[in-house]
């Protein structure tokens, strides 16, 4: 990661003009002078929803996963949420589905996104136009991905098995079938994010010297040379952050699943927040925080190390 | 400074009457006397006609009072909106929603007008009153009709085929057979909407009461189980049973209840495991429903003791946060009148029988409501047993579609269900779980 760093010390509006230099020193003087930029009345709405709306709701959650608490009110059971929720019956099949979700759905998108991001990086006609074409399912809300798709996998009506009946394939019933529904699930998600890893990929490879393949052209390598030896080695930091980003939303992915299946047929393919979310349905608030304070924890335990790993990567690349 | 300082009064005047008009909608009576009762319920289409009619009708006879009817969802998103509008004090007025075990969730001390001994019961059929009452006290009154749980059937199909409506669980499956063989369906199962598939479970409760008549007290007590009493897991096992002969329509996994209607109605699949109020709706568009469809009760072991299980009506309720008490009792004791049973009559067809005194069925009901009516005239019905017990599982849904579908055996099934269960009563903070 060298290159091109934009400064982010300085959070104001910049406007390009040939007095900058001049003005961003003094108004760091000044600001180290006086302290905070703004007066403090100015963070105090911020501070005040966040507070409110953040801080207060999630100091309560500890409490009220601690208690019965039926919305009405609320008695102290101690630690017999978590306790139970940790008993859960399908939350094995939940944290199994959770990273296999994880997992299925960062590889393809890895894979597919390098495969489009060389592609759309080439001299090609249309690049633009593709580009664009690409990257729209990203900007669509994933509830109405959720539907849409859930129309086209019908069975027999659907588009998707009516296109494949056109070759003679009889497709499974793709959301109803224990043996497909997650993996459907995950190759939608996979349709809907790998837009984004593209657009990483696009911006790894442009970011390569075109020296490296001016040498490759030198000794004579062919396309396959400047794909395994340039590309891939040099775009190494894309595929880190495609990997971070889409693991991380594929754990906790949940709108998708919920809109598509609800965790089912029965319960495979329940992940982690379906199950929370089903004990918040079923009135049981209490139950439910408990199940989010452990994700909570648990999620915790996972970012924070990755945070400093990733904080350390980027000072020493 | 100077110009911060009238920002900011800026902002708070703003802000200030942003407060006012949000909070300032609504409820005071017009300048002429009228009141506006607001009335919430959910957005199926037969609830919707029947709240309308209501609604109407009343304000008819009382133009004094308008009635608002307002929307919800329906399932479990619904019952989060109810109980937090009751918990907030922002209910409506007036509200429809379930009588029998969910009432018990939302706390009715605290959050309805008590009814007991208000004149606005006088019409109330008295074995009505116990699924809305909570320590003792009464809240609601009945809405709509009460409706069968069990198997509506095309009777086009049995006549074709010459078949008979079974009275035991093995002349049913005998009959699967012979519609299988014939090419059509045998059970429609449309396991997109979960909770239709419950009804091999939940409709059979008539066959379980018949077994062991104190299943009902045992089991909110925690001492029965459904793993161990066969007579409660033979639903699960019928369940699992008509998945593993290969009797379910294809694409069962992701049809939808209305899928399953049409194809019941269309000839497509002879039995359809449902309650009789979905069938109302359909009549816009397939009037031969009302004469075609069926109706008979989860078929159990014994000829002798057949019959049927029954779903209460739901019932209406005052929010304790009203601020017209008097003219939403106006309201309620119109409902639970035989007057208001004829209006919604001419609207929505009924599917069962009304529990109101002097409220009778017209004489073209269709045929699922005659049908009905005989069990109940041959005093052979149960009511299911979230209406005898505060306690029904949230999984059970989920637990019967995966028995259904052949992912889990039906005995783990209910062993599952009855963790289930055991959640649930914890969570009500029961005595003795």
């Amino acid at each position: 990661m060298t290159g091109h760093r934009p400064d982010t010390r300085d959070a104001g509006p910049r406007s390009a003009g040939s007095g900058l230099p001049a003005r961003r020193a003094h108004a760091t003087r000044a600001r180290r002078k006086t302290g905070p930029a703004y007066p403090y009345a100015l963070y105090l709405p911020a501070a005040l929803v966040y507070t409110v709306i953040f801080l207060v709701p999630t100091a309560m959650a500890f409490y009220f996963a601690l208690t019965r608490w039926t919305l009405f009110d609320s008695e102290f059971v101690g630690l017999d949420n978590f306790r139970d929720f940790l008993a859960e019956q399908n939350l094995s099949i939940g944290f199994r589905n959770t990273v296999v979700y994880a997992v299925v759905t960062s590889a393809l998108k890895v894979v597919i996104g390098l495969g489009l991001g060389v592609l759309l990086t080439s001299k090609l006609r249309l690049r633009g136009f593709l580009r664009s074409l690409v990257f729209f399912p990203v900007l669509v809300s994933t509830v109405a991905v959720g539907i849409t798709f859930s129309v086209l996998l019908k069975p027999d009506t659907g588009l998707v098995d009516k296109a494949l009946a056109l070759v003679g394939i009889s497709g499974p019933d793709w959301l109803g079938d224990a043996s497909t529904a997650l993996l459907s699930v995950a190759l939608v998600d996979v349709w809907k994010g790998v837009g984004l890893a593209t657009v990483i990929y696009i911006a790894g490879i442009l970011s390569i010297p075109t020296d490296y393949y001016q040498a490759v052209a030198v000794d004579g390598g062919g396309a396959w040379h400047r794909f395994r030896h340039v590309t891939l080695p040099l775009s190494w930091p894309a595929t880190y952050s495609v990997i971070i980003l889409s693991f991380i939303g594929g754990l906790r992915s949940f709108d998708l699943i919920w809109t598509m299946t609800r965790g089912g047929p029965g319960f495979t393919s329940d992940v982690i927040a379906s199950i929370i979310y089903k004990q918040y349905q079923a009135g049981f608030y209490g139950l439910s925080t408990a199940g989010n304070v452990l994700l909570f924890v648990v999620v915790t335990a996972i970012v924070v190390p990755l945070n400093w790993f990733l904080g350390r990567r980027q000072v020493s690349p | 400074m100077q110009t911060s300082r009238r920002t900011m009064g800026t902002a708070l005047a703003v802000l200030t009457m942003a407060a006012l008009t949000s909070c300032g909608s609504g409820s005071e009576p017009a300048a002429d006397g009228t009141v506006t009762l607001s009335f919430l319920v959910d957005n199926s289409q037969a609830t919707l006609d029947t709240a309308k009619v209501l609604a109407d009708t009343f304000t008819k006879g009382n133009p004094a009072i308008r009635v608002e009817v307002e929307t919800r969802p329906g399932g479990t998103e619904g019952d989060n909106i109810v109980k937090t509008r009751l918990s907030t004090g922002d209910m409506s007025d007036v509200f429809w929603y379930n009588s029998g075990s969910l009432l018990q969730a939302l706390n009715p001390a605290q959050t309805m007008v008590d009814l007991t001994g208000d004149p606005v019961l006088k019409n109330v059929q008295k074995d009505y009153l116990p699924v809305v009452t909570q320590g003792g006290r009464v809240y609601g009154v009945p809405a709509g009709t009460a409706l069968g749980g069990g198997i509506l059937y095309n009777r086009k199909v049995y006549e074709k085929l010459g078949l008979k409506a079974p009275t035991t669980w093995a002349e049913f499956t005998a009959n699967n057979d012979k519609i299988k063989a014939d090419g059509t369906t045998p059970v429609i199962s449309t396991f997109k909407d979960t909770w239709t598939s419950q009804l091999f479970v939940l409709g059979d409760y008539y066959n379980v009461q018949a077994a062991v008549p104190d299943f009902a007290r045992d089991y909110t007590a925690g001492t029965a189980t459904f793993a161990t009493t066969p007579a409660a897991q033979a639903g699960f096992e019928h369940l699992a049973e008509v998945h593993a002969k290969g009797h379910l329509n294809e694409g069962f996994g992701s049809a939808t209840s209305e899928q399953g209607l049409k194809m019941l109605v269309e000839g497509k699949g002879a039995h359809y495991p449902m309650l009789s109020a979905m069938l109302p709706p359909l009549l816009k568009d397939y009037p031969q429903a009302a004469t075609d469809i069926g109706f008979f009760g989860i078929p159990g072991t014994d000829p002798a003791k057949n019959g049927t299980t029954i779903w209460e009506p739901p019932g209406i309720y005052i929010a304790k946060s009203t601020e017209h008490p008097d003219a939403a009792k106006k309201f309620l004791a119109y409902i639970a009148s035989p007057a208001a049973a004829d209006a919604v009559n001419k609207v929505v067809q009924p599917a069962g029988p009304y529990r109101i005194e002097g409220a009778r069925l017209p004489d073209d009901a269709i045929q699922v409501a005659k049908d009905l009516q005989a069990y109940i005239d041959k005093g052979a019905t149960a009511p299911a047993l979230e209406f005898l017990s505060p306690i029904k599982g949230p999984a059970l849904e989920q637990i019967t579609v995966a028995v259904g579908s052949g992912l889990t055996p039906p005995a783990e099934g209910a062993a599952q269900y009855d963790k289930d269960v055991a959640k649930q009563a914890k969570q009500l903070g029961l005595e003795g779980w």
